[in-house]
């Protein structure tokens, strides 16, 4: 099984209306990622634009729709799409999310959340078994960012992760945004939440925007949007983060309202400057 | 969480009827109506969007908010049944054209079609196009009985309205102006490397094309398009066919005698 190896550098999520300026010059970027499922067209510009980027830096695939959460079993059509990708451009790393998206025969395009009990736990990790016995790759699987509870929960995630990363070998992408929005959502802390979080398994972490609202108590509700700047709480999360695991993989993602590349590059260079200072004095 | 609490949670997603799934908790209170409505919205809104990367022009034309509304409603009706989207909204363009708010602008669910046969391209197989000067090499003789086999991003695309014309007006091909000539217009879209080609051609033009692309041979294929047009010119418009790139081989039949 191929581990998931991306570079301990700060890298962006790559969109289509960027690539003039990263094909124009080389680029102080990591890595790039992107999302599995606009790349399984068969032809045309994505795959040239993937085709570039893979022969120049390293390459995470992210999936957003194996709903690996799902209670039914996995789609196999759409995994052997996904170990079509990953045969293709041999990625350093491929994720997924600890979210459910499809039901029935209908993808309903979004992250569910699901509860964490010993049922919903033993599901996942026949999944993701099936999923690294399926790619022959270790996965990476993302922390949700949440906006309700399950009555049922009995298992706090950060257990629930680490018991899946224990029992399937899957490594953990810990999403430092939704790490906030969570924790703002259900008043919890944020640095509690982190402490637990096992860090030894995270393969990549990501950073991102986040939209605020209230519910209809007035209460905050940030909702996890990829749409602007990442947030300064966020980046004060990250660098806590950094300082105890040393340097990590750090994705910048903005999936809406795409900035103009040198935002976004600002945005990964900020991260690597994160990176660069407090994570070699972790390491060393 | 058994398939039974997950399908209860999927069904109000897409059914506003549907009040909220029990069993959900938040620390504001148990029934999180409006936390709930953020993944409703999410659905909803994620998909309308990512009908709205499909169609850019169609959107221009309405406006976000109206595109938004139409799209919504479209994506209630028609949920995608797989993760990948990349063709999602084969079915919008019927959706559009029954869709009574939209019924002032009836040439709306064409400039679907086309932006749908433009995303096709895009997605398409890569295949090298078939050298022009291949034709010349075919005996005179045989010519009629040849067929085409078309390059999998090449489709024609007919209107009884202006729809290259108001395409290319909001897609930024040329300036917005007011149509004088409101006159029914027909396209062939290409793709022949990467960049994806919208091109208007004649009537005529394109029952030849549609007649080829049915597999037709030449000969029958030039009767159909001169049925429409006594003045349709064969050589020109074989020509035009194979540099276009739309073509990726001919095929010769073998003669009788041989």
């Amino acid at each position: 099984m191929q581990r998931s190896h991306l570079p301990r550098e700060a890298g962006v999520g790559f969109k289509p209306e960027h690539f003039n300026a990263i094909k124009e010059d080389r680029q102080p970027i990591g890595f790039f990622e992107v999302h599995a499922e606009n790349y399984m067209g068969a032809g045309g510009p994505p795959h040239a634009h993937l085709k570039h980027i893979r022969e120049n830096y390293a390459l995470s695939l992210h999936g957003v729709g194996l709903s690996i959460g799902s209670m039914h079993d996995l789609d196999r059509d759409h995994l052997s799409r996904l170990k079509s990708l990953c045969d293709r451009y041999e990625p350093e790393s491929f994720s997924e999310h600890l979210a459910w998206s499809s039901h029935d025969t209908v993808f309903l395009n979004d992250l569910l959340p699901l509860p964490y009990t010993n049922e919903t736990l033993d599901r996942i990790v026949q999944h993701i078994d099936e999923v690294q016995t399926t790619l022959r790759r270790q996965m990476l699987l993302e922390n949700p960012a949440t906006y309700l509870l399950f009555a049922e929960s009995t298992i706090p995630e950060t257990e629930f992760l680490a018991e899946i990363a224990r029992r399937t070998g899957c490594g953990l992408l810990l999403d430092v945004n939704n790490v906030f929005v969570s924790a703002t959502n259900h008043r919890l802390d944020a640095e509690a939440y982190l402490a637990d979080f096992p860090l030894q398994h995270v393969g990549e972490i990501h950073l991102s925007g986040h939209a605020e609202t209230v519910d209809e108590t007035g209460a905050p509700l940030l909702i996890d949007t990829h749409d602007k700047e990442i947030a300064d709480p966020v980046w004060a999360l990250y660098e806590s983060v950094v300082a105890r695991s040393g340097p990590a993989a750090s994705l910048v993602e903005w999936d809406d309202n795409v900035p103009a590349w040198p935002v976004l590059r600002g945005e990964a260079q900020s991260a690597q400057a994160i990176l660069d200072r407090v994570g070699k004095q972790a390491a060393a | 969480m058994t398939q039974t609490t997950q399908a209860s949670f999927a069904a109000p997603l897409l059914d506003r009827t549907l009040p909220p799934p029990s069993g959900l908790a938040s620390w504001t209170g148990a029934e999180p109506v409006k936390r709930y409505g953020v993944y409703r919205n999410n659905v909803a809104t994620g998909l309308a969007r990512a009908l709205a990367a499909r169609f850019p022009v169609t959107e221009k034309i309405v406006g976000e908010e109206f595109f938004t509304a139409m799209a919504r409603d479209y994506v209630l009706e028609h949920p995608p049944s797989s993760p990948v989207l990349l063709h999602y909204g084969r079915g919008f363009a019927d959706f559009v054209a029954g869709f009574a708010p939209a019924a002032s602008l009836p040439y709306l669910a064409d400039i679907v079609r086309l932006e749908d046969a433009q995303v096709q391209a895009y997605h398409a197989q890569d295949i090298s196009p078939i050298d022009a000067r291949v034709i010349t090499r075919i005996a005179p003789d045989r010519l009629a009985n040849v067929t085409f086999v078309f390059h999998p991003a090449a489709s024609t695309i007919r209107s009884s309205h202006p729809i290259v014309t108001i395409w290319s007006m909001n897609s930024g091909e040329q300036p917005l102006a007011p149509i004088d000539n409101w006159q029914a217009e027909d396209a062939l879209v290409t793709r022949p490397e990467l960049a994806v080609f919208t091109r208007q051609i004649t009537p005529g033009s394109a029952v030849f094309l549609l007649a080829l692309m049915r597999g037709t041979a030449l000969g029958q294929a030039f009767e159909e398009a001169v049925g429409v047009d006594e003045q349709f010119d064969l050589g020109c418009n074989l020509a035009d066919l194979l540099r276009s790139g739309a073509v990726i081989d001919i095929i010769t039949e073998p003669s009788l005698e041989a």
